[in-house]
Order: C-alpha cells, then structure tokens, then sequence
C-alpha cells in the first residue's frame, strides 16, 4: 500500500510536468493563429493535470488508509498536500477562466512544491497524543487548502507582472521580479543538490561544542562550506569547511542554504547566459496575449476565494482544536502568529484594493509579497522557528 | 471645503456626488470625471462634512481606511516580531528571563529582552494597536454603512444621464424600431435579478446584500475583540495547573475549595515496534520513543456543606473521566486537561535501623515525602525522630542545607536514633548516597532500605465564559466575509431615449463574470453590449 502510494505521486508528478509543456505549447500555437489547434492543447494540458491530480488524490487516500490516519502530519505529508491544494485550485480557476497562461505557471510553482517536499524524510509517522484528533484532517486540510487558493493570486500576479515590467531598460521593478524568479530557482537549486548528494550518499561527521559548552556530533549530508563551533573533522578526506561560525548558529542549516543559494546563482546565471535576457524577459513572449484586466481579475477573486477558506481553517478551526488539544485557543505560538501575519495582511490587500483602488502592478506586488509570507509560515517557522508546530 | 449646490436647488453635503434630491451628478470632481466613484453609492460619509470638534477629529481620524490599513501593517509587523525569538511563556521556567534570552541568543537576544520583545503580545503598546483596530472597525464602519445603506434604498429606478454615462459598463445602441424589454426582463428574472420599471426605464439589480458583507464581518470581529476584553473580569476567567499523584485527592485551584479532583491511576504508552502498526517501523527506527498515549483517570468530586479550615470535607462524586489530550473532562464551566506528568516520582523512602558494627536490624521505617511524619516508633524502645527535611536538597554558597523546591527530586533529612543504650539520641544527616554524623562516631545508622515511586500527572483547569462571545463572533465574522466574498452587487440600466437604448451596469466585483451575463441577456436582441470605459481609458 505503502508503495503504491508513492507511486501514484511519482506519477502525478510525472503528469503535471508533462502537463506543463501542453500547456506551454497552446501558447506557442496561438502564434500561428490556429485557434483550433490551441484549444486541442490547452485541453490535452487539462485532461492530463485532471489524472495527474486524480493519481495524487490516490496517494492521498491510500496513504491515509496505510497510515491510518490523513497524511498531512509531517512536513514531506503537508507541503505534498499543499501543492495537490494548489493544483485543485488551479483546476477551479482554470474552469472559470479558461486561461492556460495561468497553468504554465502554476504548475511549475505546485511541481517545486512536491519535490521540495520529497526532500523530508518520507516515513509515515505514528500520531503524537496531541494530533490525535479529527481536527488533525479538518484544520490542516482547509488551511492548506486557503494557502494554495491565495498562491494563484500569486501566479496572476507574476503573470501580470512578467508582462507589465518594462524589459527594455533596468529599473527597480525589473530587479524586483528578477529577484522573485531567483527566488524560484533556488528552490530548484536546493532540490538539485539535496538530490545529488542524497543520491551519492555523501556523509561527513563533525565533533563541535555547542553553546553550553557541550561536545556535540554532527552529521552533514553536503560537502561543509560552513563548519560548525569549533569543529573537528571526524570523516577522512571529506571537504574541509572554508569558515567556522559561533555557537548560537546552526551551522548545518546555514550550510544548506549556502548550497542551495550558490546552486540557484549557478543555474539562474547560466540561463542569463545562455539567453542573454532577464528571465522575466524570457518569459515575456508566454504572456504576450493575456489581458492585463483579466489576469488582475483572476488575482483578486482568488484572494476573494481563498481568505475566507484561509480565516476558516487556519484561524477558526485551529482555535477550536488548540483549545481541545492545548487548553487555549491561542498561545502566540510562532505559527499561530505568522496564520495571524498572513490574515492581516490579505486584509490589508483587500482594503487597499477596495479603498485606496490598489489595482493591478500594485495588487500584483502584494499578491508576491503574500506569497512570500505564506512560503514563510510553511518553510521557515518550521525549520527555523520552534514551536509547538515543529513536528517534522 | 464647503456644500455642493445642486441646480435644482437642493443643497448638498460636503463630499456628494449625486443630488440628494434630484440624482443629477453635482460636485466638480464627480462632473470632471470620466466614471463615477461607486464605492459608496457616491454619497457623503460624515467624515467628510463634519470637521470641526475635538470628536470630529477623532473620528476623521478612525474613519480613514488609509489609518485602519496603517493599523493593520504596524501589528502585523509587530506581530511577526514577537516571533523572532520564543516568548517567556514558552522558556524554561526555571531560568530567569534575562539570563536565558542572553545566554541562548546572544547580544541580539539580550537586546531582545530589553526592548520587551519577550512578552511583546501583552505589551501595552500591542495592547493599544489592538484596541485602535476595534475602534478603527467601529468607526468606519459606521462612517459608512449608514450613508451606504441610505444610498442604496432611495436609489432611482431612473437614474439620470450624467449618472449612467458615467458608469464603467455603458453603451447606447441606435434604433429606429421600438425595443420590447419584455423578453430581456423574463432573462433577467431567470438570471435571479429584480426588476423595477419606471416610465420605460429598467432598474434590475441583484444580490444587494453582499455591499453589508465588510460591515457584518466588521461587527463580528468586534464583538470577537470583546470576548477577549472579557477575559479580564473576575470570574470569567481560570486558568490553573494541578499535579495530582496516583490515589491522591486535592483540591482543585481555581475554584475556591468547591471540586477536589482524584487521580485514580496514571497511564502512558509509547508507540511499539513489535504491537502497533508495521508502518510506523522506519520512523520509529530512527526515533524510537514516541509517545502513543497520556492519561489520567480521574474522578472528579463536590464538597458537601460548609467545613472549617483543617477539617476533612465531605466529598460527593460529581464525574469521572479518562482525560487524555484532545479529551479533556469537563464538568459545569470547567475543563480538565492532561498538560504533563513526571513518571516515577520518589514518593516514600525506606530506611532500617541498624547497628553499623553488627549490621543487625532495629527495625524499619517509611517516609512518607510529601507528608514526613515527626516521629517514628520502632518499638521497643527504638524510635526516630525527623528533625528536618530537605525535599529538594543542596548545599547554598555556606555550604548551608537548603531546598530548591517543595518536590522531591533530591530528598534529604536530619534523623534523631533514639536507642535503649542512646536515650538522647544520636543525631544523623541522611542524603542520597551520603551520611553525615555531626559527633562522627555514631553507633547506629539509618540504612537506606529502598525507594517507592509513582507517577504524577499535571493538569490544567480552565474556565473560559468569553468562549461563547468568540464563537459568536468568529460565526458573524465568517458569515460576512463570505457575504461579501462570494456574492457580487450587480446592477443593470436599461432606457429609452429618443430612438435611442442605453445601457449601463455597475458590480462592485468580478467584471468579466458580469460581461458574460450581461452579454447573455442581450442575446438575440439588437442592443450592443456596454463597452468597459475603463480598457478605452488605458
């Protein structure tokens, strides 16, 4: 069971990808105006995201009955299930809208999701007490479900974005979206390295003293760019690290984030490189038909959508069940407070764009800014940041 | 600024954009302007045309989006700031706050501590940011529902032109034949809009209740920050911690001496390899202790009549209950949670007396930890008597005995023998693995004879009376946002003019929605669709 579940989201993957490309190419026809030709693309690219979603569905389901419970309990469960969230979505929005523009670009963003989550440890954990609850299923799968609902705004707004930016001469707003796209393509560059590593089996062992003055092991799993406090090398012949930091950072972590960043400026100067463009101007001729209107439409009534979904599951019931679960409805526990960071600030959007008429670049710089502030609350504070949320 | 004259006559507020009286577009900006500013039906908000008081101040100053948006930012960044480091709450108790947020954090953590980042969300200037936005809620909230609300029930079947010229959807489509609406007016029925007519003229509008979304899900959010107010009333209010051993009954805190709860038997389970579920075995390898399972099972007890202090009270079984997490027991308007336990607590110490040449026993004796007696007779003519007793022992910087703690985790005591041959007594000091003789050369000894253990659970005891103000708030919040959040305000306008139809359309939202429906309804008739304005705009 176990097995086939991973299977069926090996394939879902695998779908989504191709899905990707059918996608892609419904614009590139649309050149050649054969109207007809574009509809048949853009609907290979739906039907084959529809069994792609339908075989990750699949895990899901036979995940939950090997495991016994919903797989959303870990961070390789969660993120998984946030980027099957964002595919549905996009699904939704695909059939209001019917703009294949927006799959190009949110199917990549769901394909990142799943394989950065496939870089946790992939076990089925058994259910600490305090998880043990129905609202285990209720809470996280309509958070999460309000979280990938609200990323759409954030594909339409850098759809908006790569099309409205002036490419022809360097400005703020260019390096900004520059700067979004990097931000992407470090995530890609993180899974290329944890992968190859992995795959090598690469290990190098640390003795180092941590802040209390204790002799500690530590265990890399990338070469050591960043040593740990006071370190010794344990594994001979392996990469030496070119610096040391204090005790009260965590080498390790900053070493990953090290290697993922220098691994995303690898890969993104090779496509300046290669094409002699920003890559948003690269990206440019993809969204050269869309109207702007549209687009701004399709950002806003997602966010109209998904904050209410959002408030529900990662406000309302997580106050129900923290009061179940943790005798209080709200401790100012780090991910209570970011859910709380993220509602503020879709407030915030919707009041701009309904009062002060915040519409279009400006309606599209904030929908990255919220992405940018949901990916927090799911990556960092769980990674970074202890608290009761850090079950990974 | 000063008041709009219309030209019939009527004088207007500051700030109107339509006449009050007669629906003519009045105001130099409103004229100017290409489209109209529908947001408030273009009516007057008193923010506007009161600006003279104190009070108006104030309340120009609250009613401002601009200010409530600023409100919002500030907290949220707060907010996010209070997450850099852990709160006091969530440090070890044991360790003062400042010692700890340097010593873990460095400089950046000490720093953190002294600006009172470690209690950031109790903050009294937290506290007023929240309490701006409940104002902030207030005012603009009614700053604009009220003239909204007046705008909207007194609108015109038969708006005039400037009006519908200046809407986003607008067309006029020439015509030489005379248009029958009877059949748009059937496909708007059918499309869920009302339709008032009026000398020709058409007004269908549908789903108006979306516009009181923002101010329903406003009043919800106030009454939510009220029901947090509340917590600081007496009464309403108990938030207590409770540690109960197995087979004991205490009194429960919190509720002035009325329950007293028992802990019949303390259980707790790890996850096994070999027993749970073959599935669970790589993670399990990798972590092996995994707690499956905590419980208390506790019986929950009334005191009967009034009792003088030191009196035993008379107790009455009210409830019983196996609280785990996530099952907590409740009873009246409080509820028992499972929060902690400490397994394998030192609760009795055994000890024999004995003649340290001989080693032969005078007898034995048990300590109770928590309830040490005074004197301990042996019988014939043996007896101990516990002179002083450290439960949580160490030595202070004069190498004094003192206790850290009223729990013993480090128990040590000072014995007095009392033998036949040693009627005054031979004073001993016992610790763990350790024997102290003031005179050092005692002919008894008070051997250790073994330990008894038992598990204590920690509980919290919680009565919240402002749940049900936040459930209802919470309720009405979601009520509004989804009022407003999936339901559009769509308006059509429809007359006749000379040989001539126009056309106008107004939504608050979803534009491209509207389009479709409204191109759906002129279907197979020969009116032009209403052009957007605002694409010839840009």
């Amino acid at each position: 069971m176990v097995q086939l579940s991973s299977n069926l989201l090996y394939i879902a993957f695998i779908l989504y990808l191709i899905a990707t490309f059918f996608f892609a190419g419904s614009i590139k026809i649309r050149k050649d105006k054969e109207e007809k030709k574009t509809n048949r693309w853009s609907f290979i690219g739906i039907v084959i995201t529809l069994i792609g979603f339908a075989s990750q569905v699949g895990y899901f389901i036979t995940r939950w009955i090997a495991g016994g419970h919903a797989p959303v309990s870990n961070l390789f469960e969660f993120t998984t299930f946030f980027g099957m969230m964002l595919v549905a979505a996009f699904i939704i929005i695909y059939f209001i809208y019917k703009t294949s523009v927006l799959g190009v670009f949110t199917l990549p963003v769901a394909l990142l999701v799943i394989a950065y989550a496939s870089m946790f440890p992939r076990d089925i954990t058994p259910l600490i007490p305090a998880l043990q609850s129905d609202w285990l299923h209720i809470h996280v799968t309509t958070a999460a479900a309000g979280e990938a609902i609200l990323a759409i705004s954030f594909a339409a707004g850098l759809i908006y974005l790569i099309k409205f930016v002036d490419q022809t001469k360097s400005s703020k707003r260019t390096f900004w979206l520059e700067a979004t796209l990097f931000g992407l393509i470090a995530t890609l560059g993180f899974i290329l390295v944890s992968t190859s590593f992995s795959l090598s089996d690469y290990e190098s062992k640390f003795n180092w003293v941590d802040k209390r003055g204790q002799e500690a092991e530590a265990v890399y799993h990338m070469p050591a760019l960043i040593g740990p406090h006071q370190y010794e090398t344990l594994t001979d012949g392996s990469f030496q690290p070119l610096a040391e930091v204090p005790a009260l950072i965590n080498a390790m972590k900053l070493n990953t984030f090290i290697w993922s960043v220098l691994a995303g400026i690898i890969l993104y100067l090779l496509i300046r490189l290669i094409f002699r463009k920003r890559v948003a101007a690269l990206l440019q001729p993809l969204v050269r038909k869309i109207d702007l209107n549209l687009v701004d439409e399709i950002g806003y009534r997602s966010v109209l959508i998904g904050f209410p979904i959002f408030t529900l599951g990662a406000l309302i019931f997580a106050m129900i069940w923290a009061q179940m679960a943790w005798t209080r409805f709200w401790g100012w526990d780090p991910k209570e407070v970011w859910a709380l960071v993220t509602f503020l600030f879709y407030a915030a959007f919707l009041h701009l764009r309904l009062s002060k008429g915040w519409h279009g670049e400006k309606s599209a710089w904030l929908a990255v800014i919220g992405f940018v502030i949901i990916m927090f609350n799911l990556v960092a504070v769980n990674l970074i940041i202890a608290g009761l949320h850090s079950y990974a | 600024m000063k008041e709009v004259k219309c030209e019939c006559g009527h004088i207007n507020p500051v700030g109107t954009a339509l006449c009050e009286a007669c629906g003519r577009v009045v105001g130099e900006e409103a004229e100017s302007s290409k489209l109209l500013d529908m947001r408030y039906e273009a009516s007057p908000r008193r923010s506007q045309h009161y600006n003279k008081t104190f009070i108006d101040k104030i309340w120009s100053f609250f009613s401002s989006v601009k200010v409530g948006v600023w409100l919002i930012v500030i907290t949220l960044v707060a907010s996010a700031l209070g997450t850099i480091f852990p709160q006091e709450m969530y440090i070890p108790p044991n360790i003062p706050a400042a010692d700890y947020y340097k010593d873990e954090y460095g400089s950046l953590g000490k720093l953190y501590y002294q600006l009172g980042f470690h209690n950031l969300y109790s903050s009294w200037w937290y506290l007023i940011l929240i309490a701006s936005i409940g104002i902030s809620l207030v005012i603009c909230s009614l700053d604009r529902v009220i003239p909204l609300y007046k705008a909207l029930k007194n609108q015109r079947t038969a708006p005039r032109e400037g009006f519908l010229k200046r809407q986003r959807l607008f067309g006029i489509t020439e015509t030489n034949r005379d248009i029958d609406f009877e059949g748009i007016r059937t496909k708007l029925r059918s499309k869920r809009y009302s339709v008032k007519e009026e000398n020709g003229s058409i007004l269908a509008e549908k789903n108006r209740f979306s516009r009181w979304g923002p101010y329903v899900n406003h009043i919800g959010l106030i009454i939510f920050l009220f029901g947090g107010l509340l917590r600081f009333v007496p009464g309403m209010y108990v938030d207590e911690v409770v540690w109960v051993r197995e087979g004991e009954t205490i009194e429960v805190p919190g509720t002035s001496g009325q329950y007293y709860v028992k802990n019949e038997k303390f259980i707790r389970q790890l996850y096994d390899k070999q027993k749970d579920d073959q599935v669970f075995n790589d993670a399990l390898k990798k972590n092996p202790t995994v707690i499956k399972n905590f419980q208390t099972n506790a019986v929950l007890y009334e005191k009967k009549g009034n009792t003088l202090p030191g009196e035993q009270p008379e107790l009455k079984k009210v409830e019983s209950h196996s609280i785990q997490v996530n099952k907590p027991m409740k009873y009246e308007d409080f509820a028992f949670y499972q929060t902690d336990y400490k397994l394998d607590e030192m609760h009795e110490m055994k000890f024999k007396l004995i003649d340290k040449k001989t080693q032969e026993s005078f007898g034995k004796l048990t300590v109770d930890l928590y309830d040490p007696k005074k004197k301990y007779d042996l019988g014939k003519g043996y007896s101990v008597e516990l002179l002083n007793y450290f439960p949580d022992f160490e030595f202070d910087e004069n190498s004094e005995p003192i206790t850290k703690s009223r729990i013993p985790n480090n128990p040590a005591f000072v014995f007095n023998m009392i033998t036949p041959d040693k009627p005054k007594g031979e004073a001993s000091f016992v610790a763990i693995q350790q024997t102290i003789e003031p005179t050092g050369n005692n002919k008894y000894k008070l051997a250790f004879d073994g330990i008894e253990t038992q598990n204590v659970s920690g509980l919290t005891i919680r009565k919240d009376m402002t749940l049900w103000f936040l459930a209802i708030g919470g309720a009405i919040f979601m009520i509004g946002v989804i009022q407003g959040a999936y339901w559009n305000h769509r308006r059509i306008w429809l007359q006749k003019k000379n040989g001539q139809v126009w056309i106008a359309a107004h939504t608050n939202k979803n534009w491209f929605g509207f389009k479709r429906e409204i191109s759906s309804v002129l279907e197979g008739t020969s009116l032009t669709e209403p052009a957007d304005q605002l694409n010839e705009k840009s």
